[in-house]
């Protein structure tokens, strides 16, 4: 940490004299002190507006009194400065009381009706500072209300004190400015432009620092009220932004989430994804008993001992390897890494359920594990390199920091893609155009110093040569590395070594050293020394015969390509399915054995920074048990030990394993693929997940649906001119697989790629396509 | 204090140390005496009884007894909860559970957007202090005179909705239905609405 000199300047406050930084918010300088001024459009987040003049103070500089109250939270303190509250001056008292009641003369006195009501700022300081009484004795203003300003926030027009925090939040921290003060005076009104619906993926803010009651959620609304709540710590599952959150149970049920106070990730912001997507639980066909199928081929339920025993013996009976998706906690991550070398004595382990190569699993030992770049090396970053990673939609609080930090300072982005996204252009980043595949080259020709950070996802796989083209980037410029994935898990099931060439904390499976340091802890003789196999190896090994039974976990097998493949697999192997809901793997599995979802267990996740996000169970009731527990449970049926019953006995473990200091796996170079060639209707195909789709974790949650962007077929001027095609046309887009067909939208896109969104409704590529990044398909106007 | 206390003295007294003694009796009441003793009840027999053949007979309460709970109704039958819970959060003894919803155009409950789609009390936890009726903001909730609260099971004693709310009256029409043509829910609370309007009745 370097610590930057700053100018203190000590001001008095009621009183008593506090030190703060120059540039400090009287307001805040108050807080510092423990003294709360009212307020409604202060935010410490949000640039000062001096909107609601709720906050008015008496203030006195060297002797020289300002003429009538003043609002402090748009005044800097400054030296000789003596400041006078409500606490202290009657004028500046008697001030607040004026503005509250100002503001109550348009406020609808519709509490009990209002999802604010309880947790309402306005309520709370009308107690605190307002004057109960209001001699104000006309007719209130009136709004038609409410109006949906998106499908999942409402706007009650008249409830608004116009503190303009929704509208600067959209301008100044999504750069989504879709909302907007119309209108003056009286009738001042919060508006979405016309025909054009507040389509943000952080619109869900907005409704958490409204100080009243004029935006809420369309899910939440009419469902509680905060004393019926009970509130748990939690981190978000969807993305691995990692960010803190706030769960709120009602009798057993999920009733919103809200983006907790982080400073260090997330600050107080979420995604909608993260604030909304959390009926899946619910919604989804949640297995409650185990299952085991019987002679007649049929999944019957079965009590936990006897699936248990039917699992252990059809995973002893042959050679097995493990499959276990993304989204498992650390903590169980490290289980099934555990159970794979001790109970099944092998390395075919992958936590990798979606398009990977070897490559990125050299990749992510090398340069991954056990890294350490964080946010703050984003905020003090000269340069950011998006790699095979589009922000906005894969890791949305990573879009929000580093537009925080274009916004601040004008920090340079510059995308390698294949495609000019919305984010990179709200980011006003440098795009480097390239076709699909040939993002290696683009990479080399980027200058970077040992002060820049290159933010590389997951899609960097997808693309011969990107990863060891990015490995020679770091290394020749000193630039720092992170890996985002867009999977919660995927960081922690890294570290606890889910994957062929790793054990926990990065150890290379083919050191000698790192073996007899992991056997130690887990107490056995020996472990497996030669590198496991990936995903697609354990499918094709299983459709050869060489392995016959699988453990697979949290997996959907059509995330990956050549699904045909993962489907057969299951289908041949003896499957051991630890899910919460029947799945495609569920029903071909022959045990099926139902978890926690992760509103009903404790555990953590690593964010991409490695950073540990723990949470506590929020649903206390449940009685499923966490993944560890089970995979405990099986191997004690099996005669081994992974004795990992409990999530703290899996975090003491891990943190009795220690630092690795020995070297780490090297990356072997690979070169890029040449260039496919297209000719005719032909185009390569190029695509990447929206935040708002099809999504297993989206389900049962139809207004957040609501605001997905359109699913678009996206082809350059070029190439539209060429086919004669205008805006909202309908393509075709074919393999010999299948072909789905989209509107046409003419952007800026390299003339040979044809991009379209990966899982959303309409244009589900690898299962219609079979195919999703670099592959050639046949366009025609439909 | 400064001067010692003599320690006490160990002293044994056995139960046959300590002397018999007869108690005096009283002489005879005499037959006067024992008559004097039936004089009480049979100067009752002349006074008005208050005892009343419950069940058969019930009394009636005092006007302001607090009794079981109502739900009301508005005019048009309309009900008058909206579901806003300050009376679960006025309970001192957590005996009401509230979960409010969205009217919708096809479900009208209540007047105005919001209306109580879960409403319970349990009178097993309910100590009839009627905080609950003070925090209504729209009179929905009301207690009544009606005592006989006692059942054979627990469940039994957690009343629904269905058993709280007021019966129909006269001019009332059954939820959900639209609300009275041209008004809204403040013409509802100023008492504008003073029965159904025929075109109220979706049927």
């Amino acid at each position: 940490m370097t610590t930057e000199v700053v100018d203190m300047i000590t001001v008095v406050v009621d009183g008593f004299e506090v030190t703060v930084p120059k540039g400090t918010l009287v307001i805040r300088a108050a807080e510092k002190l423990g003294i709360q001024i009212p307020r409604f459009c202060d935010h410490p987040l949000l640039d000062p507006v001096g909107a609601c003049r709720q906050c008015l103070v008496d203030i006195e500089i060297n002797g020289r009194a300002f003429p009538k109250p003043q609002a402090s939270c748009t005044i800097p303190v400054e030296p000789g400065m003596i400041v006078k509250t409500q606490l202290t001056s009657q004028v500046a008292e008697k001030a607040q009381r004026g503005v509250m009641e100002l503001l109550l003369i348009n406020h609808p006195l519709d509490c009990p009706v209002c999802d604010k009501g309880g947790e309402c700022p306005l309520q709370n300081q009308a107690m605190s500072n307002g004057q109960g009484e209001s001699r104000f004795e006309g007719v209130k203003r009136r709004f038609q209300k409410p109006i949906n300003i998106s499908s999942q926030v409402l706007l009650d027009r008249e409830r608004c004190v116009l503190c303009a925090r929704c509208t600067r939040f959209s301008a100044q921290i999504a750069s989504d400015p879709f909302i907007t003060l119309n209108e003056r005076g009286a009738l001042q009104q919060v508006g979405i432009y016309e025909n054009k619906p507040f389509e943000s993926y952080f619109s869900g803010n907005v409704v958490q620092i409204c100080p009243v009651g004029a935006l809420t959620g369309a899910s939440y609304r009419f469902r509680a009220r905060p004393f019926d709540l009970v509130s748990t710590t939690s981190a978000c599952e969807h993305c691995a932004s990692g960010c803190d959150m706030r769960t709120d149970v009602r009798r057993g049920k999920t009733l919103r989430r809200l983006a907790g106070d982080d400073a260090s990730v997330n600050e107080e912001w979420n995604c909608d994804k993260g604030r909304w997507a959390f009926k899946y639980v619910t919604s989804l066909d949640r297995l409650t008993t185990p299952l085991v199928r019987n002679s007649s081929g049929e999944l019957v339920a079965a009590s936990w001992p006897e699936a248990l025993a039917a699992a252990a013996k059809g995973l002893k009976a042959a050679k097995a390897a493990v499959l276990v998706g993304g989204r498992a906690t650390h903590e169980d991550a490290y289980g099934y890494s555990k159970f794979a070398r001790v109970a099944l004595g092998t390395n075919d382990i992958d936590f990798r359920s979606r398009l990977s190569s070897d490559e990125e699993r050299e990749f992510l030992a090398a340069h991954v594990a056990g890294s350490s770049t964080t946010y703050t090396d984003i905020d003090r970053a000269d340069q950011v390199l998006l790699v095979g990673f589009e922000p906005e939609e894969e890791s949305p609080i990573v879009f929000l920091r580093l537009n925080k930090q274009v916004r601040k300072r004008a920090l340079k982005v510059t995308a390698i893609a294949t495609k000019l996204s919305i984010g990179v252009e709200k980011l006003k980043g440098e795009f480097v155009k390239v076709a699909p595949g040939q993002e290696s080259a683009a990479i080399a020709a980027q200058s970077l110093t040992a002060k820049s950070v290159i933010l590389v996802g997951e899609r960097a796989a997808e693309s011969a040569g990107v990863l060891s083209a990015v490995a020679a980037l770091a290394d020749s410029s000193s630039a720092k590395i992170a890996w985002i994935p867009r999977r919660a898990g995927e960081r922690g099931a890294l570290e606890a070594g889910a994957i062929g060439n790793l054990l926990p904390g990065g150890r290379p499976v083919t050191d000698a050293a790192a073996r007899v340091d992991i056997a130690a802890v887990w107490n056995t003789d020996s472990l497996p020394s030669e590198i496991g196999k990936s995903t697609q190896e354990i499918y094709a090994a299983v459709n050869a015969g060489e392995i016959g039974a699988l453990l697979v976990g949290g997996v959907d097998p059509l995330d990956g390509d050549n699904s045909q493949a993962a489907l057969a697999a299951l289908e041949k192997a003896f499957v051991v399915s630890l899910e919460i809901a029947t799945s495609a793997v569920t029903q071909r599995a022959d045990v099926v054995l139902p978890v926690a979802a992760i509103t009903e267990k404790s555990g953590s996740f690593l964010n991409w920074e490695g950073r540990a996000r723990s949470f506590d169970a929020a649903v206390h009731d449940s009685l499923n048990r966490s993944d560890l527990r089970i995979l405990s449970m099986i191997a004690e049926e099996m005669g081994s030990t992974v004795n990992l019953a409990t999530v703290t006995s899996a975090i003491k473990e891990i943190a009795s394993l220690g630092k690795w200091e020995g070297a780490r796996a090297s990356l072997t170079k690979v070169a890029a693929a040449s260039q496919s060639a297209v000719n005719g209707d032909q185009f390569i195909l190029t695509s990447w997940r929206r935040l708002l789709d099809l999504g297993t974790l989206q389900q049962g949650e139809e207004n957040l649906a609501g605001t997905a962007r359109k699913t678009v077929a996206v082809i350059s001027p070029k190439r539209a001119e060429a086919m004669g095609v205008v805006d909202g046309d309908q393509l075709k887009i074919s393999t010999s697989l299948g072909s789905v067909t989209l509107s046409a939208l003419v952007e800026d896109i390299h003339d040979d790629a044809i991009w379209a969104p990966r899982n959303s409704r309409g244009s589900q590529l690898l299962v219609n396509l079979g195919v999703a990044h670099g592959a050639v398909v046949t366009v025609v106007k439909a | 204090m400064s001067e010692q206390l003599e320690p006490l003295k160990k002293k044994e007294i056995s139960v046959n140390d300590v002397p018999f003694v007869q108690m005096e009796t009283g002489e005879s009441v005499g037959l006067f005496g024992h008559l004097k003793g039936f004089w009480v009840p049979f100067s009752k027999i002349f006074k008005k009884t208050l005892t009343v053949e419950y069940p058969e007979v019930k009394a009636p309460t005092q006007e302001r007894f607090h009794g079981r709970h109502q739900l009301n109704r508005h005019p048009d039958g309309l009900e008058k909860c909206i579901g806003c819970e300050l009376c679960a959060w006025a309970c001192p003894a957590d005996a009401i559970y509230v979960e409010g919803a969205n009217n919708t155009k096809d479900n009208q409950m209540s007047p105005g957007e919001r209306y109580g789609k879960v409403y319970q009390i349990n009178y097993l936890r309910c100590v009839f202090c009627g905080l609950c009726i003070e925090a209504c903001p729209t009179r929905a909730l009301t207690m009544t005179n009606e005592y006989e609260l006692a059942d054979d099971s627990r469940t039994k004693l957690i009343f629904e909705k269905e058993d709280l709310l007021a019966p129909l009256r006269q001019g009332m029409l059954m939820p959900p239905h639209p609300m009275y043509p041209d008004m809204d829910d403040s013409n509802y609370y100023k008492g504008d609405v003073k029965e159904a309007h025929p075109s109220q009745d979706v049927k």
